[in-house]
């Protein structure tokens, strides 16, 4: 088995009456694409807001690379290498796809020049690149509020790799997606992720997305890990195809 | 960049004719003093105000509006009171120095405090600071001289005591130059990466946060160069009146500054001088011939902007000199 990237250990949170974390203890491995899935407020989005550090847990901790990042604020959670594309896409909206990227990749490097014009930083061909790893090039100087919703999560993804991180929480990649166009944003994005030697993890309700683009699945309910194991092995369990699915067994 | 882009680039904007009136319109305040003196102390005030509201104008940018701006405007210009109270005969450059100096240092300190809040809250906050402030100089009467405010004497000009007349030359020539220095820098920041991330908190806190930005730092660059635009264009309105009042710090002032930011076009460098000219002519034009009906002759003017032109005046300028061009609004 691969390094650890990313582990948790007995993280709890409850909302009221709602435990959306219940000792949740999980490793990420690197260089594996996990997939999570499970029923909705099951706690699977708690799990990524907590990892990146939105969320502090009342018990548990959370490493990455070994150090402990559960007291960091996202931003700090960043700089060590975590970075996050969102369900709704958390983009700049009256700029262009293209100066979305180039805000990323100057909020990484380039904030010492007050008179450095952002669209002249060297970075500008590399982030040119990134748009069309993405398949979005042709919608480099459009202002993002005018792309469609999958062109934006695409970019959305697009603006997170731009910080060359070592870890990607992607929520939900293909929601709000027509589904003719689910699986050709998934292979844009898996192989995206594969050029920058991204580990990724994607919480999915698609379980066509699941079985064909992850490593490894893990099942919430409840705010735990019920089950995790290869797509195969979870796909076909019963209490996944009860409770997930949703098929009478 | 390459030359090459470089040199289209300003090809490009020498064919522009709005750039080209800007151009225009600079000369043409530049020969205010020779063509038609009796406007020269008007145009001055109008370029020191016109400094004021480019600070409101930058943290417009940021989706921020601050009803207490005249704080920063009033901190500096009482700076340059003190200072030339205590030791007469200072030069001029240190003078303005100190003042900006003084909003800066007061922008930092307040700062640190509203960049935690946002919408009417931060412009509250700054209002409840900047009316602190307003009753303390009308309060501390035997160091501030209370309502009467005090004397900025005339200080010298690098090293030569001038008169009346010279002075008020070199402070409109100032004037000048920081409206187009200053305008050029604050254009270049908005363009620049910190510029650029400081005007997404208005889109998206979220993201700037998961780049790894401090949305409140973030804010803390923008306000700190909000304060120094505001403390140079206060103790060059000091300078010009001889005189700094707490009406410096007042809300109306704020509140005026604010109007003429949307007058001259919410989140435009242009438009904050350009605004503020046309404010001081028609403030002033307006209360010589229609007398105590002026406030509302403003606010009719400001109705009509708000109604039929959201952008202000720099946004008509932009639909009539860019037609066609499929240019107009605002640089990013």
């Amino acid at each position: 088995m691969s390094d650890v990237l990313l582990e948790t250990r007995n993280l709890v949170i409850k909302f009221g009456g709602v435990t959306a974390a219940d000792n949740v203890s999980l490793k990420i491995h690197a260089g594996r694409n996990l997939a999570i899935i499970g029923p909705n407020g099951a706690g699977k989005t708690t799990f990524l807001n907590i990892c990146t550090g939105w969320i502090k847990p009342s018990q548990g901790q959370v490493f990455f690379e070994g150090e402990d990042i559960t007291p960091l604020p996202p931003r700090k959670i960043v700089h060590r290498g975590v970075a996050r594309a969102f369900q709704i896409p958390q983009l700049f909206t009256e700029h262009t796809a293209l100066e979305n990227l180039l805000i990323a990749v100057s909020a990484r490097d380039h904030l010492r020049n007050p008179l450095m014009d952002m669209h002249a930083i060297p970075e500008r061909d590399e982030m040119l690149h990134l748009l069309d790893m993405v398949g979005c090039a042709d919608a480099a100087d459009t202002v993002v509020v005018e792309l469609a919703e999958g062109q934006r999560k695409l970019i959305d993804v697009a603006v997170a790799l731009a910080l060359k991180p070592k870890l990607l929480l992607l929520d939900e990649p293909t929601s709000g997606v027509a589904s003719s166009e689910k699986h050709a944003i998934m292979e844009i994005l898996i192989g995206a992720l594969k050029e920058a030697d991204v580990t990724s993890v994607f919480v999915e309700h698609d379980m066509g997305i699941v079985e064909r683009y992850a490593d490894e699945v893990a099942v919430w309910n409840s705010g735990n890990v019920q089950l995790r194991g290869t797509p195969a092995e979870i796909l076909e369990h019963p209490d996944v195809i009860r409770d997930v699915i949703g098929e009478v067994v | 960049m390459s030359i090459t882009t470089e040199q289209s680039k300003v090809n490009a904007r020498m064919k522009n004719p709005l750039f080209l009136l800007w151009i225009i319109g600079t000369l043409a305040i530049a020969a205010v003093p020779f063509a038609m003196p009796s406007l020269q102390l008007l145009v001055s005030f109008a370029m020191a105000k016109g400094l004021g509201v480019l600070g409101v104008t930058v943290l417009l940018r940021a989706g921020q509006v601050s009803f207490g701006h005249a704080l920063y405007f009033g901190i500096s210009a009482y700076a340059g009171a003190f200072l030339m109270a205590s030791m007469p005969g200072t030069d001029f450059v240190i003078v303005l120095l100190a003042g900006t100096l003084g909003a800066v240092l007061a922008g930092l300190l307040v700062g640190l405090f509203v960049v935690r809040y946002r919408g009417i809250f931060f412009g509250m906050l700054n209002l409840a600071f900047s009316m602190i402030f307003w009753s303390i100089l009308e309060k501390f009467y035997h160091y501030t001289g209370g309502a009467d405010g005090i004397r900025l004497a005339r200080p010298t000009v690098l090293g030569n005591a001038l008169n009346h007349v010279q002075f008020e030359l070199v402070l409109f020539y100032t004037g000048v130059v920081l409206m187009v220095a200053l305008g050029w820098f604050t254009t270049r920041w908005f363009a620049s990466p910190i510029g650029q991330l400081f005007q997404t908190i208005k889109t998206n806190e979220t993201r700037l946060e998961y780049l790894g930005v401090s949305p409140r730092r973030a804010l803390l660059s923008g306000y700190l160069l909000s304060a120094a635009l505001c403390g140079v264009g206060g103790v060059m309105m000091g300078m010009a009146q001889g005189v700094v009042t707490p009406e410096y710090v007042w809300w109306v002032r704020s509140a005026e500054m604010v109007f003429i930011a949307v007058l001259g076009g919410a989140g435009s460098v242009q438009g904050a001088f350009l605004g503020a000219l046309i404010y001081e002519f028609v403030r002033t034009y307006a209360s010589v011939y229609a007398g105590d009906i002026w406030q509302m002759i403003l606010g009719g003017f400001l109705l009509i902007i708000i109604l039929f032109a959201p952008g202000g005046l720099i946004a008509i300028l932009n639909s009539v000199f860019n037609r066609g061009s499929g240019k107009g609004g605002l640089d990013k």
